[in-house]
């Protein structure tokens, strides 16, 4: 066994080259990290290993925000555009519902009486529903159609309806937040669905947290709608809180031109006033409904309504054709910025709350990395003096395929990709001792195998043979809690459970394979005749 | 050179015969824990009851605690748990979640930003809403939960039922000491200690893995040597690794408690404890426990119809071969 064949020498080589190829981006400049990844201008790019570990939030500093997607919202409109379906529906079929639309908390019901009636309109209200998905015909359906007596037809949005409508929202939403975290200028946010409902947003190095949780706390729907007169219907009018006054003012429910049609939002100043302002941009269909709705309203308030609060509402002084206009609302500089910015980025398609937000300063994470440093060096010290100290020449082998382990693992994380994180330095630091324990089952072992009787060649292979067997064993515990760690884990834990698993995989390839090289180059070189331990 | 050995060669000690000093002391010392935690409970940290963190240092000289309560009380409701750390400059505050909506907690921080701003670094700030803290401890308990009937499955596979049993004993036992130190110091339970723990799950089955590996391959060579001669010797002969894995496991911990910086600490010592206790309850708790379980070396009626069975096996390949 202390001999090896020429390719199994050469086999391991490679692999420790490899991993120094593979750590070695972790000590080049950004520049040459870039110029590693276009291969130089002549390999193919993206051949040769670029990437460096990432480090975590927790390291770097920075925000992690959870979002969810409020669901009773979303349920909230989808009843109240079915509740409105259905009455044009009825009326286009003019059908008579003498008890109006009930809704109900998942649904709407609805009593026709006349059986004939009700049987013209059960198809087109059944067909308000759509399949979930692309499964097809067969597959679940958005809405659910049952009669009760007396002509009772109640319509009910199914799970899966609402399941499949927060999955809608969840992806547009995401689209909407990875625009406004743009705007912060941060670099490379990560921003991810997390389960059917939340959203989790991760942006390092931000000075200002409190910015993003304002970007990404409000839903910025924009409306413009014209301010109540006198003689209103009541039905039509809703009194809304206004910003300007602090009061409420009286808003028609009648929308003229929503944020969806704006192409462009930016913050400036007004010329008479001084006062910040945001300059905007409607698109073709936009500009012509605002330019139509403020040509037949002249003299007339129009409210700027934002998130159902008016901002503003400015006298409408003639006809603004050309789709262009302002907001002005009593702004700061900042808050006309972030107004501009928010319909830039377009509306939420349903409020998100915030569950779960941690942020680390950079003062921090740099006192964490200096510390875990630190503690990695003293731990290794500590460890290879104590190996030393015992096993001498086999202590110094077993410290060298330390040394091996750890670039390993910091090859692996650079690899993949994967976030060193405050507890994943932990978990260096732990396998930095529990590494050695491969070799010193191994060591114990030859050393009894010695102690029984058997001579140095014959107890040197017995050691490793025998050994083999338990370190499987033992690390397969190991691997198993660290793999499990990694599946439920989050965040800063799986990147722990992640430095785990790779420290239990390369102990095996270092401490077995390398160390037992290293002992049959010695045996070969020296002919000793006992053991140095 | 003179070598360090810190175990000397081919010790005998009688190590089971300790069980009954061990069992009940470990008996004990659960009951102990058990009781704590009815009683006085975990200090569980906001990951699981939800609520705010936030970790403070003063720009200049030392954080005035009383004062931060004070301002702190101006707009959060409830108590507001504050502790020291580093040179007096370091301070972390707690509170729980604040009535109303998902909002009110941010609310909390941004008044807690507009009063303290000019005075303190906000080194960290943590809020868990209780939906996501709800889910957290479930995540929590189905992890260690899988972790130890994952490794059971394991264990039976590659040992025989009654090991893994064992096994599993010395590592429960190890959790609910590790927890017993949790209840002791005060120590925040958070999600870290979730980590810590699972860790310790296997770290503690490594230790009796290796012993057990050693019982397993002492049955196979001395088959009526005595169960409880059998343990003793199965320990002895592996108590040098034990000590020396143990001592190098602990002496990195020990740099990582000592160096790590605050945010670490706790969970090192935590580490440490469990490295410990599972040294501990490899030699004095899983391995005796093997006695109780029914392991034992085969017995002269089990050798001979091994025995036989090999030859009546021998034959029916014979008569195979032979038709």
């Amino acid at each position: 066994m202390l001999r090896y064949s020429r390719a199994k020498i050469i086999g391991v080589l490679l692999t420790v080259v490899l991993g120094l190829l593979f750590v070695m981006p972790n000590f080049l400049s950004p520049g040459t990290r870039e110029a590693l990844k276009n291969g130089f201008g002549f390999l193919p790019s993206g051949l040769l290993p670029h990437q460096g570990i990432v480090l975590g939030l927790d390291l770097q500093g920075g925000s992690h925000v959870l979002l969810q997607v409020d669901a009773t919202a979303i349920a909230k409109t989808q009843i109240n555009q079915l509740r409105d379906d259905v009455r044009r529906i009825l009326h286009d079929q003019k059908v008579g519902f003498p008890g109006g639309i009930t809704v109900t908390p998942r649904g709407v019901e609805v009593r026709v009486p006349d059986a004939s009636e009700r049987a013209r309109v059960t198809g087109p209200l059944s067909d308000l529903g759509q399949p979930v998905g692309n499964t097809g015909f067969g597959g679940p359906r958005t809405l659910d159609l049952t009669q009760g007596n007396d002509g009772l037809i109640r319509l009910t949005i199914t799970d899966a309806g609402v399941t499949d409508k927060v999955r809608r929202a969840v992806d547009q939403s995401i689209e909407v937040i990875r625009r406004r975290v743009d705007a912060l200028g941060a670099t490379e946010p990560n921003i991810q669905r997390q389960g059917n409902d939340r959203i989790l947003v991760e942006v390092p190095g931000l000075q200002d947290p409190q910015k993003l949780k304002d970007l990404l706390g409000q839903t910025a729907h924009l409306e413009f709608r014209l301010v109540a007169d006198q003689g209103a219907a009541p039905g039509d009018v809703e009194q809304l809180p206004s910003q300007e006054t602090g009061g409420t003012l009286p808003v028609e429910k009648r929308v003229i031109v929503d944020g969806a049609d704006l192409v462009d939002a930016q913050p400036g100043f007004d010329p008479r006033t001084n006062e910040p302002i945001v300059n905007f941009r409607f698109n073709v269909r936009g500009g012509q409904r605002f330019g139509q709705a403020t040509a037949e309203n002249v003299g007339r308030l129009l409210a700027i309504v934002l998130d159902n609060k008016v901002i503003s509402a400015p006298r409408i002084n003639g006809p603004i054709p050309g789709g262009q206009g302002q907001i002005s609302g009593r702004f700061t500089v900042e808050a006309a910025n972030n107004l501009a910015v928010l319909l830039r980025a377009g509306a939420l398609p349903a409020p998100l709350t915030i569950v779960e937000e941690r942020t680390v300063g950079p003062g921090l994470g740099a006192d964490s990395i200096a510390a875990g440093k630190l503690a990695t060096y003293v731990a290794s010290a500590f460890v290879a003096l104590f190996m030393f100290a015992v096993y001498g020449m086999f202590g110094f082998f077993a410290n060298f395929a330390l040394l091996i382990h750890v670039m390993f693992i910091f090859a692996l994380m650079s690899a993949f990709g994967a976030t060193l994180t405050l507890p994943g330095i932990a978990g260096i630091v732990l396998t930095i001792g529990t590494a050695v324990d491969s070799n010193v089952l191994i060591y114990e072992r030859i050393r009894e195998e010695v102690h029984n009787g058997r001579a140095l060649v014959s107890a040197l292979e017995a050691g490793f043979t025998r050994a083999f067997a338990t370190i499987i064993d033992s690390n397969a515990t190991m691997l198993i809690a660290a793999f499990i760690l990694f599946l439920m884990g989050s965040g800063p834990v799986k990147g722990f459970a992640l430095t785990m698993v790779f420290g239990v995989l390369t102990t095996v390839i270092t401490a077995v394979t390398m160390t037992r090289m290293m002992i049959g180059l010695w045996y070969r070189m020296r002919r000793p005749q006992t053991l140095p331990f | 050179m003179k070598l360090l050995r810190i175990i000397p060669d081919g010790t005998k000690f009688r190590f089971v015969r300790f069980r009954k000093v061990s069992f009940p002391f470990s008996a004990l010392c659960s009951l102990i824990a058990a009781a704590l935690f009815l009683t006085v409970g975990l200090n569980f940290g906001i990951d699981f009851t939800g609520g705010t963190l936030i970790e403070l240092q003063a720009k200049s000289g030392k954080a005035d605690v009383a004062a931060l309560r004070q301002t702190l009380a101006g707009f959060v409701k409830g108590e507001v748990e504050a502790q020291e750390f580093g040179n007096g400059e370091g301070v972390s505050l707690r509170y729980g979640p604040q009535p109303g909506s998902e909002q009110a907690q941010s609310e909390a921080v941004r008044k807690a930003h507009e009063a303290l701003d000019q005075t303190y670094e906000f080194r960290r700030v943590e809020t868990v809403g209780p939906r996501v803290s709800g889910e957290l401890v479930q995540n929590g308990t189905i992890g260690v939960l899988l972790a130890i009937v994952a490794v059971l499955v394991y264990l039976w596979f590659r040992f025989e039922l009654q090991f893994a049993i064992g096994a599993i004993i010395g590592t429960m036992h190890d959790i609910v000491l590790t927890m017993g130190f949790f209840l002791i110091t005060r120590t925040e339970f958070n999600m870290t200690s979730i980590a810590a723990i699972l860790t310790i799950i296997g770290y503690s089955l490594n230790e009796t893995v290796v012993v057990f590996d050693r019982t397993r391959e002492l049955l196979r060579r001395y088959r009526r040597m005595p169960i409880a001669e059998l343990l003793d010797l199965s320990v002895n002969s592996t108590l040098a690794r034990t000590s020396m894995t143990a001592t190098t496991a602990a002496l990195s911990l020990l740099a990582l408690v000592i160096f790590g910086g605050q945010a670490i600490e706790d969970f090192a010592k935590v580490m440490l404890c469990g490295v410990l206790v599972s040294t501990y309850s490899a030699i004095f708790i899983s391995s005796p426990s093997l006695i109780y379980l029914g392991v034992h070396g085969k017995t002269d009626a089990e050798l001979a119809a091994e025995e036989k069975g090999k030859v009546s096996a021998a034959t029916k390949t014979t008569a195979r071969a032979s038709a």
